[in-house]
């Protein structure tokens, strides 16, 4: 027989409590990448506004860097680890593809024993995990959420493709999310065109790298030819992005001010995926932003962080006192799939 | 209606202007969007799309790495547009 079942309970809305943010101390200047590129200090700057970037050492693993962005990002929200119901972690540069790093990360936060899973949704990581959260606090499955982007994208970067090597650095950036009275997080405006998945990617698969015997092969045929196979990196047609970057993204983010019903007259902060600031620029002025709005510029001091960028500015703005708690803030993520997500969120 | 070739360079050289901010007299057929009037390969994205909206036109991303002088745009226009 058909049993009634007693559904979950959950928040009548979803706000960002807390955020945090870790940055690896050693700084990266534009001139040490020159070590390996033919380039100029001058091309970087006025090609993608980059001025230094982080790059993580040995120790701070994206585990690491995770557990010190998720610390901040906890305490903010003045809430105890043992009150995460689920750890969703967005990453595309943690080596491992299973345990889900989450898990670890859940572990050494002394969360107890809280749902915990990786995404991959790559530089719009961050609003497909805030979106997920939102979710499971309307809907009961957790009563807080905590939400990393974290990149080491430095593994990722070939350091010989001159379009590239200067653009990504390493983070992580971590929002709690949790229940609310009021909206405070509006609909996503999300998606994805698979049919340009071309246009930014890991150059090769793990599976190029075998040397162990192929599963239904004929026998131990180890690869001969490692040697001439480059560790894979991240590479992208930089006009193809620039154009669906700037163009495409405006009318999402559009949207999403739209599905919010919030103008832009009534924004206070504009935080775009810090992918490069011409791809910043150009958006402002096509979403035709009043100069009200605070627009996010982290990605001077920090590169491009992919799934990590969106919560590290959002911590700076909020440090530096350019933003305050409150605010109507709109972010956007979107990058390698391709993928996009876009909403607007009332600042912790 | 379709523009003429010299509608056309008055068109472009009013973006190219917009965007980057070279006078408008600079801006000429045989000129080199990257050599000759510092278009970068990220404003020449701008000049594409603002060029698509002027004429009416579509020019997808592989052709834009063929549009090397002001002239070869403006021809690309000339036979593309509607």
């Amino acid at each position: 027989m058909t049993s009634k079942i007693k559904p979950s309970k959950g928040a009548p809305y979803a706000r960002i409590l807390g955020v945090g943010g870790y940055r690896p101390t050693r700084v990266v200047p534009n001139e040490e990448i020159l070590k390996y590129i033919d380039s100029s200090d001058e091309w970087i700057r006025s090609r993608s506004g980059i001025a230094t970037r982080h790059w993580a050492g040995p120790e701070e693993t994206v585990s690491a860097m995770s557990v010190e962005a998720a610390g901040k990002a906890i305490a903010d929200a003045g809430i105890t680890p043992e009150q995460i119901g689920a750890v969703v972690v967005s990453t595309v540069s943690h080596f491992h593809q299973t345990p889900a790093v989450a898990t670890e990360i859940a572990h050494k936060i002394g969360a107890g024993k809280p749902a915990a899973f990786d995404i991959s949704a790559g530089c719009a990581g961050f609003g497909y995990g805030l979106t997920l959260a939102k979710g499971l606090v309307v809907e009961g499955s957790a009563e807080h959420v905590l939400v990393i982007g974290v990149e080491r994208l430095s593994d990722l970067t070939d350091l010989e493709d001159r379009a590239t090597a200067f653009l990504f650095g390493d983070g992580a950036g971590a929002v709690v999310v949790g229940p609310s009275d009021e909206p405070a997080i509006g609909p996503t405006v999300w998606g994805s065109e698979g049919d340009k998945s071309h246009t930014i990617k890991q150059t090769l698969g793990w599976d190029a790298y075998r040397t162990t015997p192929v599963p239904g092969g004929d026998g131990p045929e180890a690869r001969k030819a490692l040697d001439e196979l480059r560790f894979p990196a991240i590479t992208q047609e930089g006009q193809a992005v620039f154009r669906w970057a700037v163009f495409e993204m405006a009318k999402v983010a559009q949207q999403a001010l739209d599905d919010a019903g919030v103008s832009a007259e009534d924004l206070d902060v504009f935080i775009p995926h810090q992918a490069n600031m011409r791809i910043i620029d150009s958006m402002v002025k096509t979403l035709k932003l009043p100069e009200s709005v605070t627009v996010a510029r982290d990605v001077e001091t920090t590169g491009n962080t992919s799934a990590a960028s969106i919560p590290l500015a959002m911590e700076r703005l909020l440090a530096t006192g350019a933003a305050k708690s409150g605010d109507t803030a709109l972010v956007i993520g979107f990058g390698a799939g391709l993928v996009y997500a876009a909403t607007v969120v009332t600042l912790p | 209606m379709a523009a003429t070739q010299e509608e056309i360079l008055k068109g472009l050289a009013d973006i190219v202007n917009e965007i980057a901010g070279i006078p408008v007299e600079d801006v000429k057929l045989d000129k080199s969007f990257t050599d000759d009037l510092d278009v970068d390969s990220l404003s020449m994205v701008e000049v594409v799309v603002a060029a698509e909206e002027a004429f009416d036109v579509k020019i997808p991303d592989e052709d834009v790495k063929n549009l090397k002088t002001v002239g070869d745009a403006a021809e690309y226009i000339l036979k593309h547009q509607d």
